[in-house]
């Protein structure tokens, strides 16, 4: 079967990775009361992944305009098939929107991000505590909606891999070709 | 007694002496107190919400000002109720303790138009340092705006002990920036 270019492959695991980190560090830095040097670091790195993974999806998203991905196997009823396109298009709409509800909290509340310690990122917004409040619960609820869209993603990975034994999983994994 | 147009301008212009001579009086809707910090080099302004100030000030005879600032240090408000808990309490402000910084001058003098440099005792957290630094005067809306930066080492005045001496997660430099509107 037919798999992912290369770029695809490359740029869906490192995404991955990244939104995995960053909602693990989410969770974490959240739960630490009050404040600490360690809750400060997590922050920062929290939204370094953040904005790492704004700008991958951003070429993501160019070379998949690009570069069409490899078919379904044939043998995939119509309603796997719209399930499947529907999905992927939320996953997509979330990897922007989730990095960017974040971003601009994070604007809101006052704290520019400096990537990497390095360099200030632009500051589009002013600081706005009323705003603040209200991109609070939208980053977390955009979060929880993407974990658990993410989750139906992976368990269909595995379905697909173990049940079916079709081959979908295969397009998208590094290093193998049939 | 009658009041003549004579006797009220006389009253007036003894009211608009006698004025001149005391202390300005500082309108708190528009001056403002705040910091700024690098975390992780993110800089971070945040503001003192209490504070007063006592400016006696008459811009014929600038070198006979004085000032003196009081700060409220458990007001300073970084957004977030539990971080401003966390910066009053003992490692940062210990506010419990010290309650106020104050800043009080020892010298002012004029160095061009609109410009002084001011000398004084800055105190924080039971230090006390002495401190040198330029402000801006001008007139707004009738009132004397007094603005100006102080840059401070904030672990000479052990603001952040422990952990937070850590000078990679909070700089050593703060800067404080102030505008006080004051009029009679």
């Amino acid at each position: 079967m037919q798999r992912y270019t290369t770029p695809a492959i490359v740029l869906h695991w490192l995404i991955a990775v990244l939104i995995i980190g960053a909602f693990t560090l989410g969770l974490v830095m959240t739960d630490i009361p009050g404040i600490s040097p360690t809750k400060l670091k997590y922050f920062s790195w929290h939204k370094w992944a953040g904005v790492t993974v704004l700008v991958l999806a951003t070429v993501r998203l160019l070379w998949r305009l690009k570069n069409r991905p490899p078919e379904l196997p044939e043998a995939m009823p119509a309603w796997q098939r719209g399930a499947a396109h529907g999905l992927h298009h939320l996953l997509y709409v979330l990897i922007f929107a989730v990095p960017l509800s974040g971003y601009f909290y994070t604007l809101a509340a006052g704290f520019p991000v400096v990537y990497f310690g390095l360099f200030q990122l632009p500051v589009l917004i002013a600081k706005n505590p009323a705003l603040a409040e209200t991109l609070k619960p939208i980053h977390y609820w955009l979060n929880m909606i993407m974990a658990g869209l993410v989750g139906l993603h992976v368990l269909a990975a595995l379905k697909h891999q173990f049940v079916d034994r079709d081959g979908t999983l295969g397009r998208m994994m590094p290093g193998r070709s049939h | 007694m009658k009041y003549t147009r004579g006797t009220i301008a006389a009253l007036l212009a003894g009211v608009t002496l006698i004025a001149s001579a005391i202390p300005l009086k500082t309108d708190v809707a528009h001056s403002n107190v705040s910091a700024v910090f690098k975390q992780m080099n993110v800089p971070v302004e945040s503001k003192f919400k209490s504070f007063n100030a006592q400016i006696d000030y008459d811009a014929a005879h600038p070198d006979k000002a004085t000032a003196r600032v009081d700060i409220d240090t458990a007001s300073f408000d970084i957004g977030e109720a539990e971080y401003n808990k966390e910066v009053a309490g003992k490692d940062w402000f210990n506010s419990a303790k010290f309650p106020k910084a104050t800043f009080v001058s020892s010298g002012i003098k004029p160095v061009g138009a609109g410009k002084l440099n001011v000398s004084g005792k800055l105190s924080i957290k039971g230090k006390t340092q002495d401190v040198t630094f330029p402000i801006n005067i001008k007139a707004e809306g009738g009132k004397q705006v007094f603005e100006g930066q102080l840059p401070i080492k904030r672990l000479a005045f052990n603001i952040g002990e422990g952990e937070w001496k850590d000078t990679s997660m909070v700089a050593d430099e703060v800067v404080i920036k102030f505008r006080i509107a004051a009029g009679q």
